[in-house]
């Protein structure tokens, strides 16, 4: 059951890489794919909801001897939250994919790059975590690369070369905790590195860990290979990039620090604290001196990356319940705001902000569009980004953390200010040359309204959410069920 | 040295040699994809000599001839070879066992041994790295 | 024998790391090479090291002798190694791709995704529906 959302990917892959020379097949497989993906998704969380966590031996080889996966709360809606992304890339890409793209691969390595997503969303084996990461990242380097221009093999080379080196620290760490405790089962090692009595040692692989996942999720001084290579693909990959890659680092991130490293806490999490407020304003701050739209959103990706790692470093329940939240309302938010940037450039043929404008009475609905994710991502009521928001400053103050909480703020405040920036630009300002006439194709707009939409519905209907992320986050505090769910009765 | 500079000297020996060295090598592949599992061998490391038969004979002749000589092309190798993997990982399941249970056929078949899903499991594996050797080697050899 | 690994891994790991600190996109790329051969050997470290013991169960017995090599991390190794083999693959075309649409493997030369430079204005490909 839980192995679905890997077998489906692969399965479709497969089913494009045949049918290569045919590309109205893979882009109806990409559809049915991810809707069966979703599908998949919606039967895991349900279940996981009802029965706790649920793993699977892999191949029947017992629990810390072979790979186990394993889906609780945080995994089962991240997997959601990946698919429906997933389905709205796949909807947009109809369109927002040229037929050049389609014949090197596109679909292929749409399929692949979900399945390394969601195995690593599920595995609970720390060097499998690395396996499904590098699946991810090959297929996400060669859909950077199509293309061929400047500007596409230029970001490729920045983006490929700082991966490789997170994923190389990723690889040294495990090296040095499979040394240290033998085993890497992450219920295992949950369970033995707390009898090792090498504190230091421990606190070392995790400071490793974190710059490993900080590169990969752009966490504050490891985050400029994103806004030199984000915004040079087409909008499509880009908002899959920005909705699944960064948050897999984050969800990385967490999953290690709530279950491996629970020992030296003091210093680890107080890093996480400091890196999570410079993260936010460093990103913001860079966001803000933007003029082209995806270099100005791919810089508040960086800015929203620093809200989870908050929630994180605070490590209540409450804050991790917040972060949870956060995560699926930015996957959401983000994906919705490149898919619009999109939109905006089908019409106007440019990202500039110069040369945009006067959208807001040519094209009401757009704007609309974009506004919505723009003052949820700014946290204004009674959007998703608001009780996101509100949740983390509670959690902050319960812990007496007035700084972060202060800076918090103040990023909101400025993310507002940039979110306003776009506005006054593309849409309110009298347009430079008249906006043309033609219609948008429905694979393009009716994706970006189903994100909105959701976004939406978790905003005004906050509660549902909000009690999946709380169960999600008293798993993370309380692993003993976890553990219970991966080994089972051993001793 | 008075031969014309841009054209590049073949030996003849590599081509005769690729000739007869392709087949056994070939051979000596599906012999190390049968042994695998409980000696040393298996579907990777012979997927790996099969395509260095393969390279060797599109470095010794041409990688166009090479190309002709395949049936098929080395994509749809690696989509085979992915799917039988998968079908092997799926069997399991069908006898109520985790995905990718290794299952064994109860009686032996001469030469084979016994066969069971590693087998199957090893035998994509051997497809897919063929396919993904020959597909980026030709690659970069034809452009 | 852990010590001279130890050592050798370090000498690759400080040759990796001078490798990637240079401009030209094949250096770093043989710097990213010697940096994932130092870490496969410090995989390769972290396991019982005895000469001479594979982790092969004998003929007509059922469990490994004693002592023996711990197998999981040379699978770990070989993981690394075949992961490692593609991305190198992919990396060697793009550099070849770099060097003919940019006409350099300078990393200095390669700034038009940061400032805006003669041809940063082309759009790719269909998008804007050309």
């Amino acid at each position: 059951m839980i192995v679905l959302p890997i077998l489906i990917p692969l399965a479709f892959g497969i089913f494009s890489l045949l049918a290569w020379k045919a590309p109205r097949l893979q882009r109806g497989l990409a559809l049915a794919g991810t809707s069966l993906l979703t599908a998949s998704a919606v039967a895991i969380l349900l279940d996981v909801r009802r029965t706790g966590v649920s793993a699977l031996q892999i191949g029947s080889w017992p629990a810390p001897y072979g790979i186990t996966l394993a889906a609780d709360g945080l995994s089962s809606l991240m997997l959601l939250t990946a698919a429906v992304i997933a389905l709205a890339a796949a909807l947009y890409g109809q369109a927002g994919i040229d037929p050049g793209r389609v014949r090197s691969g596109y679909y292929p390595l749409f399929h692949f790059l979900l399945m390394g997503v969601n195995g690593a969303f599920l595995t609970g084996d720390i060097f499998n975590l690395y396996v499904w990461f590098e699946v991810m990242l090959m297929s996400s380097f060669v859909l950077i690369a199509l293309g061929g221009e400047r500007r596409n093999i230029e970001g490729a080379v920045k983006y490929v070369i700082l991966n490789l080196l997170a994923s190389i620290l990723f690889l040294s760490a495990i090296g040095l905790l499979y040394n240290l405790a033998g085993t890497l089962n992450m219920a295992d090692l949950a369970r033995q590195l707390p009898l090792l009595g090498a504190p230091n040692q421990i606190t070392l692989v995790a400071v490793l860990f974190l710059a490993a996942f900080g590169i990969k999720s752009a966490a504050f001084p490891l985050f400029f290979w994103l806004p030199a290579s984000y915004h040079t693909p087409p909008v499509t990959i880009t908002a899959l990039f920005s909705g699944l890659l960064t948050k897999v680092g984050v969800y990385a991130l967490i999953r290690v620090f709530t279950l491996l490293f629970t020992q030296d806490t003091q210093y680890t999490r107080t890093v996480l604290l400091i890196l999570a407020g410079f993260t936010m304003v460093t990103g913001v701050l860079g966001a803000a001196a933007q003029t082209d739209f995806r270099r100005l959103l791919s810089f508040h990706i960086i800015s929203q990356i620093g809200y989870p790692l908050m929630g994180l470093a605070l490590f209540s329940q409450s804050a991790l319940a917040a972060s949870i939240y956060f995560l699926v309302h930015v996957m959401l938010a983000k994906t919705a705001l490149f898919l619009v940037a999109g939109l905006v450039e089908s019409l106007q043929g440019s990202f500039d902000l110069k040369k945009l404008g006067g959208l807001y009475s040519a094209r009401t609905g757009l704007a609309l569009l974009f506004l919505l994710p723009a003052l949820s991502l700014a946290g204004l009521p009674p959007l998703s980004g608001f009780f996101a928001k509100l949740a983390l400053v509670r959690a902050g103050l319960e812990q007496g953390q007035g700084v972060i909480v202060a800076v918090s703020l103040a990023v909101s405040l400025m993310t507002l200010y940039s979110m306003t920036k776009v506005w006054n630009e593309a849409f309110w300002k009298p347009a430079a040359v008249p906006v043309p006439r033609r219609r948008l194709s429905a694979w393009l707009w009716a994706p970006t309204l189903g994100l909105v939409l959701v976004s939406l519905l978790i905003g005004i209907f906050p509660a549902p959410l909000l009690e999946l992320s709380n169960q999600a986050a008293a798993l993370l505090t309380n692993t003993q069920p976890y553990l219970e769910a991966v080994i089972g009765g051993m001793p | 040295m008075n031969r014309k500079p841009e054209k590049l000297q073949r030996s003849l020996l590599l081509p005769v040699a690729a000739r007869y060295l392709m087949p056994l090598l070939l051979i000596f592949s599906i012999f190390l994809l049968l042994r695998g599992h409980n000696e040393i061998g298996g579907g990777f490391i012979g997927g790996l000599v099969a395509a260095s038969a393969l390279m060797l004979y599109a470095i010794a002749v041409s990688p166009a001839a090479l190309r002709s000589l395949l049936p098929f092309e080395p994509r749809s190798l690696v989509a085979v070879g992915l799917l039988t993997s998968l079908i092997s990982g799926l069997i399991p399941l069908f006898a109520g066992r985790p995905f990718l249970t290794g299952l064994w056929l109860k009686t032996e078949i001469p030469v084979l041994g016994k066969i069971g899903t590693p087998l199957l499991f090893d035998l994509g594996v051997y497809l897919l790295v063929v396919g993904i050797v020959l597909w980026i080697l030709l690659t970069l050899a034809e452009d | 024998m852990t010590f001279l690994l130890a050592l050798a891994a370090g000498a690759l790991f400080a040759a990796g790391i001078y490798m990637i600190l240079r401009r030209s996109l094949v250096k770093i790329l043989v710097g990213l090479l010697l940096l994932g051969y130092a870490v496969n050997l410090l995989l390769f470290n972290s396991a019982v090291l005895v000469p001479g013991r594979p982790p092969l169960i004998p003929a007509g017995q059922t469990v490994p002798p004693e002592i023996s090599a711990d197998p999981l991390a040379q699978a770990l190794i070989l993981t690394a190694i075949v992961i490692s083999f593609g991305v190198t693959a992919f990396v060697v075309v793009l550099i070849r791709q770099a060097y003919q649409v940019v006409g350099t493997d300078d990393l200095n030369e390669m700034r038009c995704t940061d400032i805006p430079c003669e041809d940063s204005e082309l759009k790719d490909g269909k998008e804007g529906g050309a």
